[in-house]
C-alpha cells in the first residue's frame, strides 16, 4: 500500500482487498468482550478536522484505540485555524508533536494532498473527506458493507465483480460518489450514476461507470442502490439553482416505497449520512431491511481499523486476531 | 559579451542579429539609434559585443501587476521594473488593482513617479474603469487621460466590467481621449467561486469549475457593442479556443479589437492542477492542450495581438497553503521571452520578427506609446533587447528580482536569455545584470 490514502484510486485491487480482509478479521473483534488490541501501542493518530463531522471523527477515533493507539483530536473550530492560522502552521505543530498518522477532513479539495506532499510532515496522511474531492474510507466502508451483504458468509478474498452499484443524487459536489466510483471500479462492480443534469460535473464522461438521469429506469437491474445527502440549500439561487424545488427532486430522485418495490429481493439500500429523512430517502425505506445504514456505520470503524492498522504497523499479520 | 571601461553614454552594440538576421552594428547615441550597419566606428564608444546575440525592439507588457501601493510585501515599482528590465521590456503597464485603487489622477501620477525614480522601465499605468474596481459608477477617466500620467488604457483587471451599460458607457467615453478599455472577460455568476478549468479534470478533482464560456460571452458581448458605438476594445489574457474563434470573427468585421495572451496559457494546461499546488492557481485558469494549441495558432496569425504577462506577484503565505485558500496568479516578466520562445520560436510558428511584433510594436500601438515599439533603424528611440537564443537556463525562484517566487516554472529548463536591455541608450541590464 501507498504510505498516505488520498483517494479511492490509491488502491490496487489486491491492496483493496487485503483492506477488506483485514477489516473482516478486525470486525471479529467487536464481538468480544475486550475489543482493544495492543498493535498501535505507542503510535500517535491525529485527527485534524476543519470541518465538523463528528460521525467521522469518532469512527476514527474509536478505531485507534481499539488498536491502542494515542489519539489526538484537533478540531479547527473555533481554534487558531479559524483565525487565520495555516494549514501549514498547524500541519508543522503536530509534526513537532510527532504524528505517525493525520486524519484530515478539510473543506478545500486536494488540502490532504498538500499535507502529504508538501514535506510538512512525516507521517501518514488519511484523507477523511476533503472539500467536493474524494472521501475513500467510506468507499471502503461501503464495499465491505456490500461484499458482506451480498457474497454470503464467507465474503474474505472476493470482489464485486458484476454487481451493479446504483448511486443517486448530488454527485457534482459529494466526495462519496468520487470515491465509490474509483473503488467500485477496482472491484469489479458496475457503477451507475443517477442525478438531475445540473448536479453531474462536465467531463463525467471520462469517469469509469455510466450516467443517467432516470432513477426508475435502473432500479430494476440494481444490487445496490446508495443514495447521497442532498442539501436543501442547493435549490436556492445562493446556492446555485441546481433543481426547483426539495419536492420536485424528491418525486424524481427520491427513493420511497414505490421505487424500492421495484428492487431486486436482494438488493440493498445504502446512505452514508447524515440523512433527509423525506427527501433524497423516505423514513419508511431508511428504516427496512434492506437499508445496510446503521451496519455502515458499524463497519466504518473496522475499515478504519484496518487502514490504520496497515498503514502504520507496515505488516499484513494481525497476529492477535488470527492466533 | 564584454564591455570596455569608458563612460561616453555612446555604445556601439556590435554583431547583433536584428530580428535575427544577418549579424549588423548598432550605434545608439542620444537615446537614440544613431546608426545601422556593418563595421560601424567604434570611436570613442563603449563596445557592447553582440556575437550570436538577437536584437529585438525593446518589449512592452499591456499586462503588468507591480502590487504598489498596498502590497509592497509581494512586489514594488521598484523590484517589478527590475524584474521587467532582465525579461527584456522596456515599458510596462501597471495595472489598477492596487490599495488604493488606481482609480485617481492621483494614484495614477505616484505610481508614474515611482517608475521614473526607479528608472528600470517607462511604467504606464493603466486606470480603473469603474470606482474601486466595484463595478457600479465610472471612475475619473478624464482625469487620469490629463494626468502626468497620460493614462490611455482602462482595465477593471481582477474584475470583469460585467454591467453590459456601464461596459458601453466606458467604451463610448474613452472616445473622447483615444482610450482603450482593457476587459478582464469573465463572467461573474457563472464563475462564483470557480477554481480551475472546468473539465474533465475538475470533476475528477473536486475543484469548482471555470467554464471557458464565461470568458466567450462576454468577448462575444463585447466586441459587438464595440462595434455598436465605434469605439476600441481590448481583450485581456484571452485563454480558451472559443475565445479565438469570436475574436477571428469581430476582426473578419473590421472591427477595433485587439487581444493579449499570456506566456503560461501558450505553454502550460490544467493538468498541473492534480499536483494542488497554488502555483499554478491563475486566473483566467490553465486551459487544455487544445486551447493551448489554438492560442498559438491565433498568435501566429495575429488574431491575438499580443503577449503579455499578467506578471501577478504573490506573497509565499498566499501560495503556500490549499488550492481553494491560495492567490490566483503568477511571476511572468522574467520568463515571458523564454517561454515564447518554447511555445512559438522553436515550434516555427514565430519567427524573432514576428516575436518583435507581438511583444512590443503591437503592444505599444495597442497602449498608444509613441516611445517603444519602433524598428531598430537611425532614427528610432534606443530601446532594444539583446537575447541569447543558444543558452538554456534553469528557473531558480530564488534568483528572480521580482520580491516574490510564485514562477510555475520552478526548476523547469527554458530556451534563451536576456542578456543585455537599452531604455532610451543607457543599458537598464548589461551581461544579463541589472545596471
Amino acid at each position: 500500500m501507498n504510505r498516505h490514502l488520498l483517494s479511492g484510486a490509491d488502491l490496487s485491487h489486491a491492496d483493496a482487498l487485503l483492506v477488506l480482509d483485514t477489516a473482516e478479521e478486525l470486525a471479529q473483534l467487536a464481538d468480544r468482550p475486550i475489543k482493544k488490541l495492543p498493535t498501535l501501542r505507542g503510535r500517535t493518530v491525529v485527527n485534524l478536522f476543519f470541518e465538523d463531522s463528528t460521525r467521522t471523527r469518532i469512527s476514527f477515533e474509536a478505531a485507534a484505540k481499539r488498536l491502542s493507539a494515542d489519539v489526538i483530536n484537533f478540531s479547527a473550530k473555533g481554534s487558531s485555524v479559524s483565525k487565520g492560522e495555516s494549514l501549514k502552521d498547524t500541519a508543522l505543530t503536530l509534526e513537532a508533536m510527532g504524528a505517525d498518522a493525520v486524519v484530515v477532513r478539510h473543506h478545500a479539495s486536494g488540502a490532504p494532498h498538500r499535507l502529504a506532499h508538501s514535506g510538512w510532515i512525516r507521517g501518514s496522511v488519511v484523507n477523511a473527506g476533503d472539500g467536493t474531492h474524494e472521501h475513500p474510507t467510506q468507499a471502503l466502508l461501503d464495499a465491505f458493507t456490500m461484499r458482506r451483504r451480498l457474497n454470503g458468509d464467507r465474503p474474505l478474498g472476493t470482489d464485486l465483480t458484476g454487481r451493479r452499484v446504483t448511486i443517486v443524487g448530488d454527485v457534482l459536489h459529494s466526495r462519496v460518489a468520487r470515491s465509490n466510483v474509483l473503488l467500485l471500479h477496482t472491484l469489479g462492480a458496475e457503477v451507475t450514476l443517477v442525478a438531475p443534469p445540473t448536479l453531474l460535473p462536465v467531463g463525467i464522461d471520462a469517469w469509469p461507470c455510466t450516467t443517467s438521469y432516470d432513477l426508475d429506469g435502473e432500479l430494476a437491474k440494481s444490487d445496490v442502490v446508495m443514495m447521497l445527502r442532498v442539501q436543501r440549500e442547493r435549490m436556492t439561487t445562493e446556492g446555485g439553482g441546481f433543481f426547483p424545488s426539495a419536492r420536485e427532486y424528491s418525486r424524481r430522485y427520491g427513493l420511497d416505497r414505490r421505487r424500492v418495490a421495484v428492487l431486486p429481493d436482494h438488493a440493498i439500500v445504502m446512505h452514508p449520512g447524515p440523512m433527509n429523512r423525506g427527501m433524497e430517502i423516505a423514513a419508511e425505506v431508511a428504516d427496512s431491511a434492506r437499508s445496510t445504514i446503521v451496519e455502515q456505520v458499524t463497519n466504518g470503524v473496522s475499515v478504519r481499523m484496518a487502514v490504520l492498522y496497515l498503514l502504520l504497523s507496515g505488516s499484513t499479520e494481525i497476529t492477535e486476531v488470527t492466533a | 559579451m564584454r564591455t570596455t571601461p569608458t563612460t561616453t553614454g555612446r555604445y556601439v552594440v556590435t554583431g547583433a542579429r536584428v530580428l535575427g538576421r544577418e549579424p549588423t552594428d548598432l550605434l545608439l547615441e542620444d537615446g537614440v539609434v544613431a546608426e545601422v550597419g556593418p563595421g560601424l566606428a567604434r570611436g570613442r564608444a563603449e563596445v557592447v559585443d553582440a556575437d550570436g546575440l538577437v536584437a529585438l525592439p525593446g518589449l512592452v507588457d499591456l499586462h503588468t501587476h507591480l502590487r504598489e501601493p498596498g502590497r509592497e510585501d509581494a512586489e514594488t515599482v521598484e523590484t517589478g521594473t527590475a524584474a521587467a528590465a532582465l525579461g527584456g521590456f522596456t515599458a510596462v503597464h501597471a495595472m489598477a488593482n492596487t490599495d488604493p485603487v488606481a482609480d485617481t489622477a492621483g494614484v495614477v501620477e505616484q505610481v508614474w513617479r515611482l517608475g521614473r525614480e526607479a528608472g528600470h522601465c517607462d511604467v504606464h499605468p493603466v486606470g480603473a474603469v469603474t470606482v474601486g474596481l466595484t463595478g457600479e459608477r465610472l471612475a475619473e477617466l478624464g482625469a487620469m487621460a490629463e494626468s502626468a500620467a497620460r493614462v490611455r488604457v482602462f482595465s477593471d483587471d481582477g474584475a470583469c466590467v460585467s454591467d453590459a451599460v456601464l461596459m458601453r458607457r466606458a467604451l463610448e467615453y474613452v472616445k473622447a481621449f483615444g482610450g482603450v478599455v482593457a476587459q478582464h472577460a469573465q463572467e461573474p455568476r457563472l464563475t462564483q467561486g470557480a477554481q480551475m478549468n472546468e473539465g474533465e479534470l475538475s470533476g475528477v478533482l473536486g475543484l469548482a469549475g471555470w467554464p471557458a464560456v464565461a470568458e466567450e460571452a462576454i468577448i462575444a458581448r463585447d466586441v459587438l457593442l464595440t462595434a455598436h458605438v465605434g469605439s476600441r476594445l481590448h481583450v485581456c489574457h484571452v485563454s480558451s479556443a472559443g475565445s479565438v474563434e469570436i475574436l477571428r470573427w469581430a476582426k473578419s468585421k473590421g472591427w477595433n479589437v485587439t487581444a493579449e495572451v499570456t506566456p503560461h496559457h501558450l505553454l502550460l494546461t490544467d493538468a498541473l492542477a492534480t499536483s494542488y499546488d497554488p502555483l499554478f492557481k491563475v486566473n483566467p485558469p490553465l486551459r487544455t492542450g487544445e486551447d493551448v494549441l489554438a492560442l498559438r495558432e491565433a498568435l501566429a496569425d495575429g488574431t491575438i495581438d499580443a503577449v503579455a504577462t499578467d506578471h501577478a506577484p504573490h506573497s509565499h503565505e498566499d501560495k503556500d497553503c490549499e488550492w481553494a485558500a491560495a492567490a490566483m496568479g503568477m511571476l511572468g516578466l522574467e520568463t515571458a521571452l523564454s517561454v515564447v520562445q518554447e511555445a512559438m520560436v522553436e515550434t516555427g510558428l514565430l519567427d524573432w520578427a514576428g516575436v518583435a511584433d507581438r511583444m512590443s510594436s503591437r503592444p505599444a500601438r495597442i497602449g498608444l506609446l509613441d516611445g517603444h515599439g519602433h524598428a531598430l533603424e537611425a532614427g528610432a528611440p534606443a530601446n532594444l533587447v539583446l537575447l541569447d537564443p543558444a543558452a538554456r537556463r534553469t528557473i531558480d525562484p530564488f534568483a528572480l528580482a521580482s520580491r516574490s517566487r510564485n514562477t510555475p516554472y520552478a526548476g523547469r529548463e527554458l530556451p534563451g536569455a536576456v542578456v543585455a536591455t537599452f531604455l532610451r541608450g543607457v543599458p537598464t541590464v548589461l551581461d544579463g545584470k541589472l545596471q
